[in-house]
């Protein structure tokens, strides 16, 4: 008999919300498998269950807020009956899901055209899929649109803006948002003129916001909940730790052609990118440099022993999670390359597994897929370092006295200036030098 | 009887039937190598009037009625520009060009390539074409479009009375076979010869009238329908600029892509079928070269696919007509 309790999901989560139940009672579930949905003010992380068993009673409804701790199910490891279920304790401050009536997560505002009731995961999903939801039979608890719900239905076309070449032209070049617009044209196609204007008048009648969900620019509410959570986060970050910057420009030929070697002979789905060699050198580094690798806590540095390697992941709709890679310093590249692939996608459809939302001991930020050079970035709190990496381009190198022309990356460190000083910093960015130097020990 | 819009400057009246015998005789004393051939050109004075008189003024030396023999005056056409001359060789009808079309495709339009840039054939073919006259099917069609569809010839299409006067001078000059389409339903017609002009140039279009919210693209025969059309829709406050390609091969894509960078739309009037036709190329350029400086899709009027017929109100109904280009004009800006 075991109790699969509200996870703590990072050091500053003292609560999450129950998005969905993925198993209910007489399921057989082992040890790792994903039992729950649950929301934190960061994101929506999928839970596993630490035992082995069979799913008893479902204490916690979903929609319901409830402390880090919380008793939400039992799981029935062997043949004793289960214990009678106490009442979840309500989360300060925060309303309780009666259980008999129907409501979403507190804290998100359902759009008001639509009566079917989700949560944002669910919504996320259909988003995504471009799916109605006024349009799906929810066949969960009360007619609640579940997951599998979503998953079950067809995808629809994604709406396309029908637009005129020009229009989309000047739309283009005027950050004028076409799906905002009602087209004159026919068929109700967007012409220039209606871009014109919208430019002209942003409150001209040939604009209206056509989704509740898509505020325009000028209101000053974040746009999604994850927004604010971000803004808090990197202003007290850049608020409260001192920062200093280093930076290093590294010579990748020896790398690349070790890479490029060794793809050759591989199935493309087995191949590297730069980025697995780059992050697997940063981790090797990290262990090297400890004073670099863990967290700034009362005062004083706390380092930690293992190496998670905090990946920031640009969302499709805006905003950035962090999910960490464990063990990035031990693990050897293919797996390392496959993780990475899977933490990247699984972080944009916000499905990321609560091992990977472990908190980082420091974390990477890859900004050369967008064409930058180098990128100084924002501590993440509570770590104490952070290294960006910007393309990999051909620069010229002078090497034994002659010029030539080899790829390279800047790699820079934004560190906390109470952890460290620069002369450490400068270690560890030398370390990532070092190591990608021998790209086949890495 | 249309009149085609009359250029400022000094000018008097003329048709272009007048325009066209007076380039002609101006060839003919010019350059002693030049010389007129073809059916009924001499003694009749040419199947539409257009060489009256010259067989009495320049002689059947130079003026050569031909035997009902396309693919046979035109070859010899053909031989007397590779031995020296510069014959202008007139075919009654472009219908009737297609049994001339071996010489003009086979020989005309190869010969320069094939000899390896030695042998020039400073030919000029003159023909009618278009209907609007209930002539029928046989003498009715538009097949210049086939024709701009072969490289290495020049292939014009004069639709005022200045480009019906001067073009001949400069397609003589050509060293390349040039075409030069005449559409019958303009021999009639009155325009005013601009008599400072004394030369005009085969490279460009020319914008007929200038407009902002849509390009009427035509040539040739359709051109007074298009300019009627635009008239009519200045009544209704759309400005409508009517460009004139003058030359159907090759076609000047600046003037064209320029137009459509001010209007942002296009109608192309073209007497030719639909399908293949002349003005799906020009569609086709328009979105190769000015995509993104399009508001509305490019829009054809063009003939009904069938043999045009006989009867007037059916023929009336196959072709283009003011109204139709007006129709399309308001599909496009509206």
């Amino acid at each position: 008999m075991a109790d699969f309790t509200m996870p703590s999901l990072g050091a500053d989560m003292d609560e999450g919300t129950l998005v969905e139940w993925l198993v209910g009672p007489g399921d057989t579930v082992t040890k790792g498998d994903v039992v729950a949905v649950v929301e934190t003010a960061k994101s929506t992380i999928e839970v596993e269950c630490f035992d082995s068993g069979t799913v008893g009673a479902l204490l916690v409804e979903p929609g319901t807020t409830v402390p880090v701790g919380t008793r939400m199910a039992v799981i029935d490891s062997g043949a004793e009956p289960p214990a009678p279920a106490p009442a979840p304790a309500p989360a300060p401050a925060k309303a309780t899901a009666p259980t008999s009536e129907l409501q979403t997560a507190p804290g998100h505002a359902t759009t008001p055209t639509r009566d079917a009731v989700s949560t944002p995961l669910v919504r996320h999903l259909a988003e995504q899929k471009g799916i109605d939801l006024s349009s799906v039979h929810g066949s969960g608890k009360g007619g609640r649109i579940t997951r599998s719900d979503v998953e079950h239905t067809p995808a629809e076309r994604p709406h396309r803006v029908k637009a005129s070449p020009l229009a989309r032209r000047l739309a283009l070049s005027s950050g004028v948002d076409l799906s905002a617009l009602r087209g004159t044209g026919r068929g109700g196609t967007i012409r220039a003129e209606d871009v014109r204007a919208a430019t002209a008048a942003p409150a001209s009648r040939t604009v209206e916001s056509r989704e509740a969900a898509r505020p325009p620019s000028a209101t000053a509410e974040p746009a999604y909940p994850a927004r604010a959570a971000i803004a808090a986060l990197m202003s007290r970050a850049n608020r409260d730790i001192p920062h200093y910057y280093l930076s290093t420009t590294i010579d990748l030929a020896v790398a690349m052609a070790w890479m490029r070697d060794r793809n050759a002979s591989r199935p493309v789905a087995e191949r590297l990118v730069p980025a697995a060699l780059l992050l697997k050198s940063v981790a090797l580094a990290a262990r090297q440099v400890p004073e670099l690798n863990g967290y700034w806590k009362e005062e004083a540095f706390v380092p930690s022993p293992a190496v998670r390697l905090g990946v920031a992941v640009s969302l499709r709709g805006g905003g950035l999670v962090a999910p960490a890679l464990a063990n990035a310093d031990t693990m050897p590249l293919p797996e390392l390359m496959a993780t990475l692939k899977g933490l990247v996608s699984r972080a944009r459809s916000g499905r990321l597994r609560a091992s990977e939302t472990a908190d980082p001991t420091l974390t990477v930020t890859n900004l050369g897929d967008q064409g930058v050079e180098a990128v100084f970035g924002v501590i993440y709190p509570p770590q104490v370092a952070l290294v960006g990496l910007g393309r990999v381009t051909e620069r010229p190198v002078a090497v034994d006295g002659m010029l030539t022309v080899h790829p390279t990356v800047t790699a820079t460190l934004a560190a906390d200036h109470r952890a460290s000083d620069g002369a450490t910093g400068a270690r560890l960015l030398t370390a990532i030098d070092r190591l990608l130097q021998r790209p086949e020990e890495l | 009887m249309s009149t085609l819009k009359a250029p400022t400057g000094t000018s008097r009246p003329t048709t272009y039937r007048e325009a066209l015998r007076e380039g002609l005789r101006e060839a003919l004393l010019q350059d002693e190598r030049v010389f007129l051939m073809g059916e009924d050109v001499g003694r009749y004075g040419g199947c539409f009037g257009v060489s009256l008189g010259l067989l009495e003024e320049f002689g059947p030396d130079r003026i050569r009625d031909t035997p009902l023999s396309e693919s046979g005056f035109v070859g010899a056409g053909i031989g007397a520009a590779l031995g020296g001359m510069r014959p202008v060789v007139e075919i009654m009808t472009v219908n009737f060009s297609l049994l001339a079309l071996d010489q003009i495709l086979n020989n005309a339009a190869t010969l320069l390539h094939m000899s390896g840039g030695q042998l020039s054939v400073p030919v000029v073919i003159r023909m009618t074409t278009g209907a609007g006259r209930q002539l029928g099917a046989q003498h009715s069609h538009s097949l210049e479009g086939w024709y701009a569809h072969i490289p290495g010839i020049r292939v014009l299409a004069p639709a005022t009375v200045d480009d019906a006067r001067h073009m001949l001078a400069a397609a003589l000059a050509d060293p390349d076979p040039v075409l030069i389409f005449e559409h019958g339903g303009l021999y009639n017609a009155e325009g005013s010869l601009d008599e400072t002009v004394d030369a005009v140039d085969l490279d460009t279009a020319a914008v007929r009238r200038s407009g902002t919210d849509v390009a009427v693209i035509t040539y040739g025969g359709s051109l007074p329908k298009a300019l009627a059309a635009a008239e009519t829709l200045a009544g209704e406050g759309i400005s409508a600029e009517v460009v004139d390609l003058r030359t159907l091969r090759p076609l000047d894509d600046a003037t064209l892509m320029a137009c459509i960078a001010r209007t942002h739309r296009a109608v192309i009037v073209d007497e030719a079928w639909r399908s293949g036709s002349l003005a799906a190329e020009i569609s086709s350029r328009i979105t190769e070269q000015a995509f993104y400086e399009l508001d509305a899709p490019v829009q054809r009027v063009c003939s009904a696919e069938v043999p045009i017929p006989y009867a007037r109100q059916l023929e009336e109904a196959a072709l283009p007509q003011p109204a139709t280009i007006v129709d399309a004009v308001r599909r496009t800006v509206s």
